[in-house]
């Protein structure tokens, strides 16, 4: 498998006043095509920071962060707008879809704005949709859809236009239990299908079962990388996860977990 | 792909963009009316002066250019007409009879008195013009005949009030002209010597010297030689003032502070229409936000955002202008033409593109908000 998501030393800080404050604190890691990755953590551990900074929303304080090769550092806001909508899906907890576009229309929103649509992919968009069960649902507008159902529609946008890397950000927040596995068993699935790098950010330990790695983060750093399976599936069963790390963490078992995880 | 987004968006909302072009519908509405009444207005107290067929009009140097302060002796006419370049002298003077309707009716009307065959006579659409210097016949203008029922051939009387004493005075409709009214009221024209027969006065025939006019009207052999001959002319005739047809009815009594009035409301209905129409397309922006984090979250640019919000505002106030342009052709056909409203193609367009224009001003700043929509802050991340 070939590295799509690469971070290299990645840190953004904030200054509050004379204080400093290290919200993402030099993360590496590397997502490979087909890899499904889980990112996890409690609140403020900057998830979704380093989620925004990988999407190109927001531009890292140091490192670098390459998508295909491409550093999004040396990309001007424009191109970094560009390379979004051509190379990143993106799927967020609320407000995914455009309410005045029917499911069938948002998920060709991307090709639309790639300047790709066509038969060809009206006809994939159609079938993307059916896939996740929403076939019926193609002219429906986004209040006439279920929570679960604009999700799925959410992640149909995210992979039409064959992204490199499709990013997830508390996908089953507003869902479900049952609506909830199902979201992400089927955005899992169709990463590994399509071959692309997938990151999902999430607070329930539960929807990691269908994750190929879970990265734990705790105040900006990554504390934890799991790769075991078996592990992977018992934290998710028990929703408990330990840090290996205890606060304040120590330099270098952080860089330690860095590098474990650029590795992965 | 704006135009896309656009006209999606106008069109899976139509009832709420349908109100704001009703909206707009009426700021057109309003627009077009207060135009449209300056310019009612402004014609029933410039017509007669602004159709005047002479170049140049004489008042008295003293008067300020009031026409009810000046006086100009019949000599003064003889000078003016031996100026060189002057081709014909006519003298006009005015006042307000009322005419009798029968019954209790009646109705106030301008009397002009004018010269036969001189500059001040109006050209007649029917019938014939004044044939005696001082006969008992008129000729009425278009809002007179529309008004009165008056046909040529008609015989109606006048009422004039003469040392307190109502005087009542028949004469005969022998032409009816075009719209010429002056200060605002239906207009007959009558030989001078019957003006001054007829004309209210604080005595039973007060004038009994020279006979005097308000103002004289020239017509110069070179219509275009206007500013030499208004200079020659004061240069030769002492005591007079000579000036155009536009400064005379812009020094009508009331007319450039009606005027003054009328426009300044126009403008404030139109600064009233950008803020409404501002304040409707930020509401929409604000209620927006996370739609438009999200779409530029996803790759879309701040051009296509900032265009797709242009050919919203635009098609939205489109539709508005033609709601109000059918309203304004609505109510224009059920008023009576006694109301002092002009719709003229120029007024009607102006006001168009006045709030064409107010559109896309208005709708300036909620697409200036728009564009400096954070994604991170919109979508809560």
């Amino acid at each position: 498998m070939s590295t799509v998501l690469e971070t290299k030393s990645v840190n953004k800080t904030y200054e509050l006043g004379a204080s400093v404050i290290r919200a993402v604190d030099d993360v590496s890691v590397s997502v490979q095509a087909g890899e499904f990755v889980a990112l996890v953590g409690p609140s403020g551990s900057g998830k979704t920071t380093l989620l925004a900074m990988l999407a190109g929303l927001l531009s890292p304080s140091g490192g670098n962060i390459l998508i295909d090769g491409d550093d999004l550092g040396d990309m001007s806001d424009a191109q970094r707008t560009r390379f979004r909508r051509e190379k990143i899906g993106f799927t967020f907890q609320a407000n995914n879809l455009v309410p005045f576009l029917t499911a069938q229309e948002n998920v060709e929103l991307m090709l639309r704005l790639n300047g790709k649509l066509d038969r060809e992919g009206k006809l994939r968009a159609k079938e993307l949709l059916a896939r996740l069960g929403l076939g019926d649902r193609l002219k429906n507008l986004p209040r006439q859809l279920s929570g679960g159902q604009q999700q799925r529609v959410a992640i149909a946008r995210a992979l039409i236009h064959n992204p490199s890397v499709v990013l997830t950000d508390e996908p089953t927040a507003s869902l479900d239990t049952e609506r909830a596995f199902q979201v992400v068993e089927t955005f899992s699935a169709l990463i590994h299908e399509q071959k692309r790098a997938g990151i999902m950010v999430t607070h329930d330990l539960r929807m990691c079962q269908y994750a190929d790695r879970m990265i734990q983060m705790m105040d900006g750093q990554v504390v934890r990388v799991i790769k075991d399976k078996a592990e992977i599936y018992d934290i998710a069963r028990t929703s408990k996860i330990e840090s290996q790390a205890t606060r304040p963490a120590t330099e270098k078992s952080n860089n330690a977990t860095s590098q474990d995880a650029g590795r992965s | 792909m704006p135009i896309y987004l656009a006209l999606k968006e106008l069109w899976r909302n139509k009832g709420r963009f349908f109100l704001i072009s009703l909206v707009i519908g009426l700021i057109t509405t309003l627009v077009i009316f207060v135009a449209a009444l300056a310019e009612g207005l402004g014609a029933g107290n410039r017509e007669y002066l602004q159709k005047l067929n002479g170049e140049l009009i004489i008042y008295n140097r003293n008067a300020d250019l009031l026409i009810g302060f000046s006086q100009l002796a019949r000599s003064k006419l003889a000078e003016v007409q031996r100026v060189p370049g002057v081709r014909e002298v006519g003298p006009i003077s005015f006042s307000s009879v009322s005419v009798l309707l029968g019954g209790d009716k009646r109705l106030n009307v301008s009397m002009v008195g004018v010269e036969p065959g001189k500059p001040g006579e109006p050209p007649v659409l029917a019938g014939q013009g004044l044939r005696s210097r001082s006969g008992r016949e008129a000729i009425i203008e278009r809002n007179m005949a529309l008004r009165t029922g008056l046909k040529v051939g008609d015989d109606f009387t006048v009422k004039s009030t003469q040392a307190a004493k109502d005087q009542f005075y028949t004469l005969k409709v022998v032409g009816i002209s075009d719209g010429r009214q002056y200060s605002l009221q239906p207009t007959m024209f009558v030989p001078l010597l019957t003006w001054d027969g007829i004309r209210p006065t604080a005595v039973v025939n007060e004038s009994k010297g020279e006979l005097t006019s308000h103002i004289i009207a020239v017509q110069l052999e070179n219509p275009n030689d206007l500013k030499t001959m208004k200079q020659r002319i004061e240069d030769q005739v002492a005591e007079i003032v000579a000036v155009d047809r536009v400064t005379a009815y812009e020094n009508t009594p009331g007319y450039s502070a009606q005027q003054s009035t009328l426009n300044t409301q126009g403008s404030f209905v139109l600064i009233i229409g950008t803020l409404v129409i501002g304040g409707f397309f930020q509401i929409q922006t604000l209620q927006k936000v996370p739609q438009t984090g999200m779409l530029k979250a996803i790759g879309t640019s701040n051009l296509t955002i900032a265009l797709a919000a242009i050919v919203q505002i635009i098609a939205v106030t489109t539709l508005g202008v033609l709601l109000g342009g059918v309203a304004t052709l609505l109510l224009k056909l059920s008023f009576p033409p006694t109301i002092p409203i002009v719709f003229t193609g120029n007024a009607a367009l102006g006001g168009i593109a006045a709030i064409m224009l107010i559109g896309p001003i208005g709708g300036i700043l909620s697409i200036r908000y728009a564009l400096k929509v954070e994604p991170l802050k919109a979508l809560g991340l």
